[in-house]
């Protein structure tokens, strides 16, 4: 079996990437993001539009779990944040969600020495982390520690028959050796509640996934009315799904076919092994996150339409589900699972996926890391005050 | 279709298989590596297989597991074929787990959709 590597973190978690992450705690100070991120390229620099406006007690626990979890994701070595000072968000406030993960912090508030010398204390501070990390050795790590999320977006007809499947091969191999593998996306999985269910390791479990899912069938219905209709539309029909419980199979089918051990909450991270659920949206980049903040240090997006989007100092393994759009996205997609309906034996692609999972965990670039395809938003349920 | 999207008529609702379809056209290289298989099983405990190109009525379905299935009817690329007879009532089961019900006879061979078959869930 492949070897694989890591750093291991002071928290015990085991990072796949070594990354100084220059994190804006609101966006008011995106411009000094910015002004560092040209300054100090091979940083990973994440503007945003979140950190403060918002006062519902949701709102307010997912902006400080995502941002609190951005430093502490165990592909980030050392972390710089920049603040304004008056944002709820604010770096006293994230302090004592992150103090204890034992990392080298620096934070910085513009309302105390001006945008221009805060992105030029913010750069200093990243160039050194930056040397500092260089000198840290990756390990080798068992596949046990690894944590990797299957998410799909820009789906088409053939992303449940061929990506979704190689990539359930994929996850049921990684839970075999005692990995856990974690899918979201509680609108994607409307009409198959009862086989989700079926699957949990207790009545408790089972019983979590009912709630997940009624509670994402009763907002479709509570927010877009009778457009609810579209997450079995017309284009899904005419790509020859029947009824939503066809269509959700196919986005399920990603988790692979093992028990259920854990439904977490949106970016809460897993304390079980083996396949995990999150009680996530279905909307791209929010899911991303949400898997990305419970610790996932690398993920599989399978897509047929095709999407470039990849997530801060998260690998993202692209997989296109037909050969089509993977010869139209040269630098956008990694795998092609189309060669499924040429020929190729599910088992074939599947050892081939573990492999480049393999080298992509021990450092090698996704097609999205390489290109800089990152995407930062998160999950809100109330607009800005 | 009836429902709020009327308010926004300038919406053009994409068709999946439409824009996606093109791996789908016969001769499309994508179809250069087993040129016999125009089917494929999801699971073993499926009872219909997913088309990988528009099937005719008469042609006969081939993939892995699957040998002498005359196709009866026009079957667009993506779509159900049923691998047996169905009674009405029948679970349709596709990714080995019941996705649909029969809503009448079903033949091998046949197209499957919503014409023949409702969904459990909105089953009145």
């Amino acid at each position: 079996m492949t070897e694989i590597t890591g750093y291991l973190r002071p928290d015990g978690k085991v990072g796949v990437r070594n990354q100084v992450l220059v994190l804006a705690t609101v966006s008011c100070v995106n411009g000094v993001i910015q002004r560092i991120s040209r300054e100090v390229p091979e940083a990973v620099c994440v503007p945003h539009a979140f950190g403060c406006g918002r006062g519902g007690p949701r709102d307010l626990q997912i902006l400080f779990r995502v941002l609190s979890g951005m430093v502490r994701h165990p592909n980030v070595g050392a972390a710089v944040l920049i603040g304004l000072g008056c944002e709820i968000a604010n770096t006293r406030n994230l302090t004592p969600l992150i103090k204890d993960c034992g990392k080298p912090v620096e934070m910085l508030n513009v309302q105390e020495c001006g945008s221009l010398k805060t992105a030029q204390k913010g750069a200093e501070a990243a160039r050194r982390f930056l040397t500092e990390l260089k000198a840290q050795p990756r390990v080798p790590v068992s596949w046990d520690r690894l944590l990797v999320a299957m998410e799909c977006g820009g789906s088409d007809a053939m992303s449940g028959v061929t990506a979704n499947t190689a990539l359930g091969a994929v996850s049921d191999w990684i839970v075999e050796r005692g990995g856990t593998v974690i899918f979201g996306e509680n609108t994607e999985m409307i009409g198959t509640d009862h086989i989700l269910a079926r699957r949990a390791k207790n009545a408790e479990v089972a019983e979590r996934i009912v709630q997940m899912v009624k509670r994402a069938d009763q907002l479709a219905n509570d927010v877009m009315g009778n457009l609810a209709g579209v997450v079995i539309s017309p284009g899904n029909m005419d790509g020859g799904m029947s009824t939503i419980a066809e269509k959700s199979m196919g986005c399920i089918f990603k988790g692979g076919s093992t028990v259920i051990n854990q439904v977490v909450d949106y970016g809460e991270p897993p304390t079980e092994k083996g396949l995990v659920l999150q009680d996530g949206p279905g909307y791209d980049g929010d899911s991303m996150a949400g898997l990305a903040v419970s610790g996932a240090q690398v993920m599989f997006f399978s897509t047929g339409r095709g999407t470039p989007a990849g997530f801060p100092a998260l690998p993202v393994i692209k997989v296109a589900s037909n050969s089509r759009i993977y010869k139209a996205m040269p630098d956008d997609l990694d795998v092609n699972a189309g060669t499924l309906v040429e020929g190729k034996s599910r088992d074939a692609l599947r050892d081939e996926m573990i492999a480049l999972l393999a080298r992509v965990v021990n450092g090698e670039k996704t097609k999205a890391e390489a290109n800089g395809m990152e995407v930062f938003t998160f999950m809100t349920v109330h607009p800005p005050f | 279709m009836q429902n709020s999207l009327t308010a926004f008529p300038f919406l053009v609702i994409p068709s999946r298989r439409k824009i996606c379809g093109n791996w789908a056209l016969p001769g499309f290289p994508a179809f250069g590596g087993r040129l016999h298989d125009n089917v494929l099983i999801i699971h073993p405990r499926d009872n219909v297989a997913v088309a990988l190109r528009d099937l005719h009525p008469g042609e006969e379905a081939k993939g892995k597991g699957v040998s002498g299935l005359r196709v009866l009817n026009e079957i667009p690329a993506s779509h159900k074929i049923s691998l047996r007879d169905l009674a009405a009532g029948e679970e349709i089961v596709k990714y080995g787990e019941g996705v649909a019900v029969s809503a009448r006879a079903i033949q091998k061979g046949e197209w499957v959709h919503t014409h023949n078959l409702e969904s459990k869930r909105w089953r009145k």
